[in-house]
């Protein structure tokens, strides 16, 4: 769902790193960008503001001119600060279940934000994966169907739920619930309730009410990934109201944007503990803010990228691919190349998602059909070729091809394919090369990385990846 | 039921207002500091975008109107009221085109109505609302419960039905939704009902093989009448945001959604991403839900919306 802010703010950031150095009007005309991503994305106004005055203030100034690459340091910033907005570096370990059982879970939200489907998603989890016998409560008298519906989820998955009873109030329910908890020896009771409008007085003093009857030692907002600026206005008075420990985000597995993860977690200060991503029972998963950040900058991994390419790729070897792709060649050899450069660097789509602003870019390589499992049959093949051959792919035709395959231990369609696939890749450099985008890159990384996407840094054009 | 069809007609602006003034409230509040005693500047025309757009009015419709307002009235003196006045205007010029009712042809028998949305949109309840509404005015009207995979959406629905009156027509889940509605259909011609109603699960755009049954059910429906479903109505929750885009943009392009239904106004959500669905796709708005009971489904006026979205009384 974060593809399209990676896009945008791969798309800002790719222009921004072009400069040699960052001045602080850059920084600003960068960050005018930033905001306005952020807003499409559904990201809070107040939370986008807070973001970009921390970010601006340590992107401008020493810290970045000083630094080596000021792009790629901008890049670290907004992405540490995206990471610390998210809720740091650590992983939500889900439920916490530091009390007394039956632990007693609140589930609150707007109406369909999820909570039914999310109740019974954390019952089984739960249960399945943290050994703990659960029992569901539904307290929503409101909706019709509400309370079979979470009774029929519960025997889909096997998690027991609280028989129903017609005509009886939520309160009445909850007691029930909370009593059923103790008697049949349940480590965890979660309570289901009602969707509710946050200005409903009757209904926000009702989960008030229960609340103080529930004592939860968990209250869970769900919410839908999809919702746009009104995330600040329902997160701050389910929070006032109820006292939230934490947040669950739902159709995750959508394309929307999902401001609201950063907007939620900023005003309520508490984390986001699970995330829905899909329609089955299973499709939960808990929240990582290094893993969702990394996304929605589409970068997120640019800083273990940088480490693993500096490790794996020999300078001198990059600066000369480079600087025949510069002049528009690319043959067999630097294919071979290039194969071998991927292999050190490992899977060539992840490395794709690594790199700012090359979504559409990753797309094609995909339609190019480029395999890692092939790779090695690659290198074999052109390892069969002789010099002359590798220059000038032309002058294979059948009985060299015949021999090539024999000498490689392939077939004459495997040649085939390989020479296809170079024509694929050296067609697809030229006109990536017209489109410009990746000399960002280049840029970012210094002159680190060049040969493992040569050909690339052509001047002028549109950066990728801007919609 | 009886209580709903009591409540006082001209109640329901106030109902509308009283939704959206809590939407409204923030917006306002935020224009009346900005503009009480100022000049019409640069700083304070951001100012002025921003705030347009934690609305949800997307920024490129709430960048066009701050500029038309910089044109007209910059370095100029220029009050709360005024600013909220010409907002409310020219909100209410893009959505005028929209503001159409949804009316019934009446030499169909039925009159199909497919109602499609993501998850959680409200399409269940807005079926129920929608039954109730015929009923008032005399047209008899079938549902078929084509959400064969949500637990208990069955029921929910059978529960309006039996609320309103209205036959259901119903499978057990798990079944093909496509060949219930193929049956609701004919059923539902064998008996000569006004309106079939038809739900369908709730299904995220980005799934293609959902979106792939959802072209089926109306390939199925077409089978028996060619020119049904004579609306497809896409749900929206007011509390969405930008991706409401994507929304509109995959259903129409799939199915053919004729029509928009924005429920959810009573909350603090603004619904201001109509404003720019209504200048990017221009399918009409058909109703606004306002709050939980039968009554709170509301043709949608565009002059009254974006007054109330600006907070200002209907002129």
């Amino acid at each position: 769902m974060f593809d399209s802010l990676a896009d945008r703010l791969g798309g800002v950031l790719t222009r921004l790193t072009r400069r040699g150095a960052l001045s602080e009007s850059d920084v600003a005309a960068a960050m005018r960008e930033v905001r306005v991503a952020l807003l499409e994305a559904d990201v809070a106004l107040p939370v986008v503001k807070d973001f970009i005055d921390k970010v601006s203030l340590e992107a401008v100034g020493e810290k970045v001119i000083k630094s080596v690459t000021p792009g790629q340091m901008v890049v670290k910033i907004v992405h540490d600060q995206l990471v610390a907005m998210l809720g740091g570096e650590n992983v939500s370990g889900g439920i916490d279940f530091g009390a007394q059982p039956p632990v007693p879970v609140l589930m609150v939200g707007l109406q369909g934000s999820g909570k039914t489907t999310t109740t019974a998603k954390i019952a089984n989890r739960l249960q399945l994966k943290d050994r703990k016998k659960v029992l569901m409560v539904s307290l929503d008298t409101y909706r019709p169907a509400a309370q079979q519906q979470l009774a029929i989820l519960g025997g889909q998955v096997g998690v027991v739920s609280l028989p129903i009873i017609e005509g009886q109030k939520p309160l009445d329910i909850a007691k029930r619930g909370i009593n059923e908890a103790k008697l049949g020896g349940f480590d965890v009771v979660i309570f289901d309730t009602a969707g509710r409008t946050t200005v409903d007085d009757d209904m926000m003093t009702e989960v008030a009410a229960l609340r103080d009857l529930i004592k939860p030692h968990e209250t869970l907002l769900v919410t839908d990934a999809m919702i746009g600026q009104d995330s600040v206005a329902t997160a701050t008075a389910f929070h006032n109201t109820v006292g939230l420990t934490g947040i669950v985000l739902t159709r995750v597995d959508s394309d929307a944007r999902g401001g609201a993860a950063l907007s939620m977690r900023a005003v309520t200060g508490q984390p986001i503990k699970y995330i829905g991503l899909g329609e089955k029972v299973d499709a939960i998963d808990v929240f990582q803010p290094a893993r969702i950040a990394g996304r929605i900058l589409g970068m997120g991994d640019v800083v273990s990228l940088v480490e693993r390419a500096t490790e794996n790729i020999k300078q001198e070897d990059a600066e000369k691919l480079a600087a025949r792709m510069m002049e528009g060649k690319f043959d067999l050899d630097d294919m071979l190349s290039q194969i071998r450069q991927v292999q050190k660097m490992g899977d060539l789509k992840g490395l794709m998602g690594m790199i700012p602003g090359l979504g559409a870019a990753a797309k094609q390589m995909a339609a190019s059909k480029i395999d890692d499992g092939a790779v090695k049959r690659q290198e074999a093949i052109i390892l069969s070729m002789t010099p002359k051959e590798r220059r000038n792919p032309d002058l294979i035709k059948a009985s060299r091809k015949q021999r090539i395959a024999n000498g490689s231990g392939t077939g004459v369609s495997d040649v085939n394919k390989l020479l296809k696939q170079h024509q694929d890749m050296s067609t697809m450099m030229k006109r990536m090369k017209k489109m410009g985008g990746i000399g960002a890159l280049s840029a970012m990384m210094g002159k680190g990385l060049p040969g493992m996407m040569p050909g690339m840094r052509g001047p002028g054009g549109p950066p990728m990846g801007r919609r | 039921m009886t209580s709903d069809s009591d409540a006082p007609k001209t109640g329901w602006f106030g109902r509308l207002k009283a939704g959206l003034a809590r939407s409204s409230a923030r917006l306002v509040g935020g224009i009346g500091d900005l503009f009480t005693k100022k000049k019409l500047d640069e700083e304070t025309l951001q100012q002025l975008e921003e705030l347009l757009i934690t609305s949800d009015i997307g920024s490129a419709t709430a960048s066009r109107l701050v500029q038309d307002l910089a044109k007209a009235r910059f370095g100029k003196d220029i009050s709360g009221d005024e600013v909220r006045a010409t907002f409310a205007a020219e909100i209410a010029k893009v959505l005028e085109p929209v503001a159409r009712p949804l009316s019934i042809d009446p030499g169909k028998k039925p009159f199909v109505i497919l109602m499609v949305g993501v998850n959680g949109a409200g399409k269940t309840t807005t079926i129920g609302k929608l039954a109730q509404l015929y009923k008032e005015q005399n047209l008899t009207c079938a549902l078929a419960a084509g959400d064969t995979f949500r637990a208990a959406a069955v029921e929910q629905l059978k529960v309006w039905g039996s609320r309103t009156g209205s036959p259901v027509i119903s499978r057990d889940a798990g079944s093909d939704a496509a060949s219930l509605a193929f049956e609701a259909l004919m059923e539902s011609r064998k008996r000569g009902d006004n309106v079939l109603l038809i739900d369908t699960a709730g299904r995220l755009h980005n799934k293609d093989n959902l979106m792939s049954e959802l072209q089926k059910i109306v390939r199925v429906i077409k089978k028996i009448d060619e020119t049904a479903p004579h609306a497809t109505l896409l749900v929206l929750d007011s509390t969405i945001g930008q991706n409401a885009h994507a929304q509109v943009e995959t259903f129409k392009q799939m199915i053919g959604v004729t029509g928009l239904v924005l429920t959810k106004l009573d909350g603090t959500a603004k619904g201001g991403v109509v404003v720019a669905l209504a200048e990017k796709f221009g399918l009409p708005i058909h109703f606004i839900g306002v709050g939980e009971s039968a009554q709170d489904l509301r043709p949608f006026t565009s002059h009254s919306f974006a007054r109330s979205l600006m907070g200002l009384e209907p002129q």
